[in-house]
C-alpha cells in the first residue's frame, strides 16, 4: 500500500518526553508503585508498556511486574478483516486480582481494541482498578471509552492513518500521519 | 473493525510464515500445504494457554453455532471437539447416528440441508463412508471439519500427533515416525502419512501384510512386516488401534497371534531408541497392540496427545471461522 | 414410408461399399442404392459430408424394465440408443423380476416393438440369478433369448456353472459372463491400487476378474460353450482370454468406452459417476484395452449402460450404486479416443461397434448397405466437436462419466426398422 506522509507527530526524543511525562502522571495518580502493574496490548502497546516499566524503574528504583495481553480471541470481528493475525499469546506473570492495572496501547481510535482488552483482562481476575494510557488519541470513537493518560491528541480524518514505529520492531521511533496515495 | 484499517495492518502482524487460512473446510491433510499445517500448529500453540487458566473460555466464537454430526460412534473425538467449541464460546448442537434421521433412511444430502437450514456456521462430521465430508461440502455452505471419514482421513488426529511430535522433538523435518498395526483401515495413519511426508519426516508403516494397503510405498513411505526391525531408529512409534469391530473379515489368525508378533511390548522396545515417543490415538487395547508396561513408560505421550487434541481442534475451529469467500 | 438419403458417404466393408451414394429406403428395407438417384420419397435427408454406417449393435444394456422404470424404460432407453446410432441391443436380465421366464422375455420384446427398437433378450443363467439352479433355457430360447447371463453377479458355484454352460452350449445360447470372483471384491468400491490407497477407499483387486475369466475358460473348454466375457477391464483377464483363443476356445469379449477412455486416477473427489463395476482400472489396463481393440483381442464395444436416478447416485461414494449410462456417448467417445487420438481405422471401429456384434448374434441382412437388407443405419459426422451435457440426454438418467467432456464425432441421424430419426443439436423431446 503506497502512502504519503502528511504530518510528522513525534520523533524519538518527542516520544521519550511523552513517556517520561505519562510515567510521572501514572505514579502520581497511583500514589506510588504498590500493586501497580502495566499491561500492554499486543503488539504496539506491549512495547510501550515495556518503556513505561523502564522509565518508572528509573524514577522510583522499583521494578514493577510486566504483562502483555493478546486480544485476538476477544475481537468482535472474526472473519470480517482480511488479514489474519498471528496470536502472540497473553503473558501475565502475576495474579491480576487486586492489582492497579494500567492498560497501555499505542493509538486510541474506535475504542474496540480497548473493549476487547478489558474483556480479556477480567478473564484473568478482578483488578482493583484499570486505567488506560495511550501514546496517541486520534478521535473517532465508536464506544464510550476514554483514556486516563494521553501522550498527544491528534485530530485526523477517517481515511488517514496514524503510523507508529518503534525501535524494537521498526529500527526507529517515530509517529506520523499518512494518507493513501 | 478495530483501530482503523491501516492500524490493523500495523498492529496485527501476519504470522511468521505469512500464511493465511484460505479454506472453507478441513476435509483432509491431503489438501493442506506444509505452511498451512504449520499455521494450524502455531495457532494451537497460542490457544493452548486458554485451557491453562482459571477461566478456560474465550468469547472468540460467541454467537456461532457448530454442529457435531457424528454418524459413527465416537466418544473421545466428539468430547474433544465439544470442549474445544465450548472453550471458544460457540453454541454446539449434537446429531449422532442413533438420534439422527439418517438411520431412518434419510439421505446425507437431506440431513445436511436440514442442518444448514438451522443457520449453523460449522459442521464437524464423523462418517463411516470415505469421502462423505467431501460430499457434504458440496451440499451445504457452512464450513466442514472432517472428524474421521471411513478409512480415509482423520485430519485433526494427525494434526495433534504432529503437534505433539513437534513439541517433544522440536521439529518434524527429518524425524522418523513408525506406524504399527492395521494400516489398511486406519484413517489416522493415512492422515499422518500425508502430513508427515509434507513436513519432511520419514514414515515407516509396519504390520501384518494383510493390513498394509496396496502400493502404499507410492505415498512415500517405507513398509516393514517385522515390528522389531521397524522400530529401530524411530523417533516416535505410533500404534494404531486394532479395530476389533472390523474383524468380521479374516485379516489375521487371532488376537493372540497379533499381540505376540505385532504388539508393542518392552521386548520389542529394546530395539528402539531410548527416547522414542509412544503414541496412540486411543482407545487402546492393552495387551494387544501395546503392553501396559509400554503404555505407562516414560516415552508414552498418549495423554498429552489428548490435551493437545483440544488445542488443535480449537485452532481448526478458529481458523475455519476466519474463512471468508473473498480471502481466496 | 420412404426415405431418401442423399450424398452420404456410404461405408459397409461387408458389401465393399465405400462411396458417395444415395440410398432409398422403403417400408423398412433398402430399396435402391446408386449415384444421384432421382426418386421422390416421403422424407429426404441431405447427408453431404456425413458417413452412412451399418447401425450399431450394443451387446450390453440395462433397460431396467420391468422393475426399475424410474431409472429407465425400454422406451426411453431405446431413444437413448437411437440417439447414439445404436439400432439393436442385448437387454441384460437383471430386471425385477429377473428375465428368467418366457413371460418376461415376451414383455420385453413387446415393449421394444412398441418403441420401434430391436432388443435381443438375454435370459438368466441361473433361476432368479440366484446361482443355485440353472434357468429354463429351452423356454427362454423359444421366447427369443439369444444369450444367458447372471450379469451383475458371477455364477461362482462351479458345479452349477458347469451344468449351465453345458445346457447353454447345447442350445446355441451365448454364455455372457460377468467375470468377478465375489469373495475377492467384498466391500470393494474401486480398483485396488495406489489410487484406492490414496483416496482411502476399499479396492477390488484386478485378479477378481482374471481369475473368473480363467474359470470360465476352463468351463468353456470342458463344455464347448461360447463364452463371452462382458465388460472386460483388466490386462490380466484379457491375456487369459487371448491364450484361450489360441487354444481354440470359443471365447469372445467386449469392452466399454469408459474402460478404454478413463482410469481410476480420474476419481479425485469421490465422484459417483465414476463408480461402476468392473471399476475403472489403471493406465496400463486402459492401454491394453486399446491395444486389444487394435489387435482384435477384443471383439466388440458395448456400453454396459446402467442408469441410476440422481438421488441414488448423489450420495456417499461407498453407498452409491455401481454403473453409468453410455448409449448416447458410446460412438462419440469411441471416435474421440480411438479414431481421432489413436488413429484407428473406421473399418476397425465399425467392426467393434457394429459388424462383430451383428455377426455374433447371427443377424442376417440386419444393417447392411445393400438392396434388400433391413434399414438399420447410423448417419454420422466423424469430426463434429461437442460437449456432453446433462440436458442432451434422452435417457431417463444422467449418470454419465463423460459429463462436461468435449468429444469429437456425432450421430446426426439414425434409421431404425426403416424409420428416420434426425437429431437436432438441442434436445427436442417428444
Amino acid at each position: 500500500m503506497e502512502t504519503e506522509v502528511i504530518k510528522k507527530i513525534l520523533d524519538a526524543e518527542g516520544m521519550d518526553r511523552v513517556i517520561t511525562r505519562i510515567s510521572h502522571e501514572i505514579l502520581e495518580k497511583s500514589k506510588g508503585t504498590e500493586n501497580l502493574v502495566i499491561v500492554g496490548i499486543e503488539r504496539g502497546g506491549a512495547i510501550l508498556a515495556e518503556r513505561f516499566r523502564k522509565k518508572i524503574s528509573l524514577i522510583e528504583n522499583v521494578i514493577i511486574p510486566k504483562g502483555s495481553i493478546d486480544i485476538t480471541l476477544y475481537r468482535d470481528d472474526i472473519g470480517e478483516v482480511g488479514t489474519q493475525p498471528l496470536m502472540k499469546g497473553t503473558h501475565l506473570e502475576f495474579d491480576i486480582s487486586g492489582k492497579k492495572v494500567v492498560l497501555v496501547d499505542d493509538v486510541l481510535f474506535t475504542g474496540r481494541t480497548v473493549r476487547s482488552a478489558l474483556d480479556a483482562l477480567v478473564d484473568f481476575g478482578r483488578p482493583q482498578w484499570v486505567r488506560l494510557a495511550v501514546l496517541l488519541d486520534r478521535g473517532h470513537r465508536e464506544l464510550p471509552i476514554r483514556a486516563d493518560y494521553v501522550g498527544k491528541n491528534i485530530p485526523t480524518a477517517l481515511e488517514e492513518e496514524v503510523v507508529v514505529h518503534f525501535e524494537e520492531k521498526d529500527a526507529m521511533d517515530e509517529v506520523y500521519v499518512a494518507r493513501k496515495k | 473493525m478495530l483501530e482503523g484499517k491501516t492500524d490493523v495492518v500495523e498492529e496485527l502482524t501476519p504470522n511468521k510464515s505469512n500464511t493465511q487460512w484460505t479454506k472453507k473446510d478441513l476435509l483432509g491433510i491431503k489438501d493442506l500445504s506444509a505452511e498451512e499445517i504449520e499455521l494450524v500448529l502455531d495457532t494451537a500453540a497460542s490457544l493452548r494457554q486458554v485451557s491453562e487458566r482459571s477461566i478456560k473460555k474465550v468469547p472468540t466464537l460467541r454467537g456461532r453455532t457448530v454442529v457435531n454430526f457424528f454418524i459413527e460412534p465416537s466418544t473421545r473425538t466428539r468430547a474433544s471437539f465439544e470442549l474445544a467449541e465450548k472453550r471458544l464460546s460457540a453454541d454446539t448442537l449434537n446429531f449422532s447416528g442413533g438420534s439422527s434421521s439418517l438411520v431412518k433412511g434419510e439421505t446425507l444430502k437431506d440431513t445436511a440441508k436440514t442442518v444448514e437450514a438451522l443457520q449453523v456456521d460449522l459442521i464437524v462430521i464423523r462418517h463411516p463412508s470415505s469421502g462423505a465430508p467431501h460430499r457434504l461440502s458440496e451440499y451445504v455452505k457452512p464450513g466442514i471439519i472432517n472428524a474421521g471419514d471411513g478409512i480415509n482421513e482423520h485430519p485433526t488426529q494427525a494434526l495433534l500427533d504432529m503437534y505433539t511430535l513437534r513439541e517433544k522433538k522440536g521439529r518434524l523435518k527429518g524425524l522418523k515416525v513408525c506406524f504399527i498395526g492395521d494400516i489398511l483401515h486406519s484413517r489416522v495413519a493415512r492422515s499422518n502419512i500425508w502430513g508427515l511426508t509434507k513436513m519432511g519426516a520419514k514414515v515407516m508403516v509396519a504390520g501384518p501384510k494383510m493390513l498394509i494397503p496396496k502400493e502404499i510405498e507410492k505415498m512415500g513411505v517405507e513398509v516393514s512386516y517385522d515390528v522389531k526391525k521397524a522400530v529401530k531408529d524411530a523417533d516416535a512409534i505410533n500404534l494404531l488401534r486394532i479395530q476389533l469391530e472390523r474383524q468380521n473379515e479374516p485379516f489375521f489368525p487371532s488376537l493372540r497371534e497379533y499381540a505376540r508378533y505385532y504388539g508393542l511390548n518392552s521386548d520389542v522396545m529394546k530395539n528402539a531408541k531410548e527416547d522414542a515417543l509412544i503414541m496412540h490415538p486411543g482407545p487402546t487395547n492393552r495387551g494387544i497392540e501395546l503392553s501396559s508396561e509400554v503404555a505407562e513408560s516414560s516415552g508414552s505421550v498418549i495423554l498429552e496427545q489428548v490435551t493437545n487434541g483440544l488445542a488443535v481442534r480449537m485452532a481448526v475451529l478458529y481458523l475455519l471461522s476466519m474463512y471468508k469467500p473473498e480471502n481466496k | 414410408m420412404s426415405i431418401l438419403i442423399k450424398n452420404a458417404h456410404a461405408f459397409d466393408p461387408r458389401n465393399n461399399v465405400d462411396d458417395i451414394l444415395d440410398v432409398v429406403i422403403d417400408r423398412g428395407k433398402v430399396k435402391q442404392i446408386g449415384k444421384s438417384l432421382d426418386v421422390s420419397c416421403d422424407e429426404t435427408i441431405d447427408a453431404t459430408g456425413k458417413y452412412l454406417l451399418p447401425g450399431f449393435v450394443d451387446l450390453h444394456v440395462h433397460f431396467r424394465e420391468p422393475g426399475d422404470e424410474y431409472k429407465e424404460t425400454i422406451k426411453t432407453g431405446a431413444m437413448a440408443a437411437l440417439r447414439g446410432g445404436i439400432v439393436g441391443a442385448v437387454a441384460m436380465p437383471n430386471t425385477s423380476p429377473a428375465t428368467d421366464s418366457q413371460a418376461i422375455v415376451e414383455f420385453v420384446l413387446k415393449r421394444a416393438s412398441e418403441a420401434n427398437f430391436n432388443i435381443f433378450p438375454c435370459g438368466t443363467l441361473s433361476k432368479g440369478r440366484a446361482g443355485k439352479d440353472i434357468s429354463e433355457m429351452s423356454e427362454l430360447k423359444e421366447a427369443g433369448c439369444v444369450a444367458v447371463s447372471d450379469d451383475g453377479s458371477y455364477l461362482s458355484n462351479p458345479l452349477v456353472a458347469r451344468r449351465a454352460f453345458e445346457y447353454a452350449s447345447s442350445l446355441g445360447l451365448i454364455v455372457m459372463s460377468h467375470a468377478e470372483i465375489p469373495q475377492l471384491t467384498v466391500g470393494g468400491v474401486m480398483n485396488e491400487g495406489e489410487t484406492s490407497t490414496r483416496l482411502g477407499l476399499k479396492g477390488s483387486p484386478d485378479i477378481a476378474e482374471s481369475m473368473a475369466v480363467a474359470c470360465d475358460i476352463e468351463l468353456a473348454k470342458l463344455t464347448g460353450a461360447h463364452i463371452h466375457i462382458c465388460h472386460i477391464s483388466t490386462k490380466k483377464a484379457l491375456e487369459n482370454l487371448v491364450r484361450a483363443r489360441e487354444q481354440g476356445v470359443h471365447a469372445t469379449c467386449e469392452v466399454t468406452p469408459h474402460h478404454f477412455a478413463l482410469t481410476d486416477t480420474r476419481i479425485k473427489n469421490y465422484e459417483t459417476n465414476l463408480k461402476m463395476n468392473p471399476p475403472l482400472r489403471t493406465d496400463e489396463d486402459k492401454l491394453f484395452m486399446i491395444e486389444g481393440l487394435k489387435k482384435g483381442y477384443i471383439d466388440c464395444i458395448a456400453t454396459d449402460h446402467a442408469p441410476h436416478s440422481e438421488e441414488e447416485k448423489d450420495r456417499e461414494f461407498e453407498k452409491a450404486p455401481v454403473g453409468v449410462i453410455g448409449l448416447e456417448t458410446s460412438f462419440p467417445v469411441t471416435m474421440t479416443e480411438l479414431y481421432h487420438k489413436e488413429k484407428m481405422s473406421l473399418d476397425l471401429i465399425l467392426e467393434k461397434l457394429s459388424l462383430n456384434p451383428t455377426k455374433m448374434l447371427g443377424l442376417l441382412d440386419f444393417n447392411e448397405i445393400k438392396e434388400g437388407s433391413k434399414a438399420n443405419f447410423a448417419l454420422v459426422d466423424l469430426d463434429e466437436k461437442w460437449v456432453v451435457a446433462e440436458d442432451l440426454f434422452y435417457s431417463k438418467s444422467r449418470n454419465s462419466s463423460f459429463l462436461g467432456k468435449e468429444v469429437q464425432g456425432n450421430v446426426v441421424a439414425t434409421v431404425c426398422n426403416g424409420k428416420l430419426y434426425q437429431w437436432a443439436k438441442e434436445l427436442v423431446k417428444e
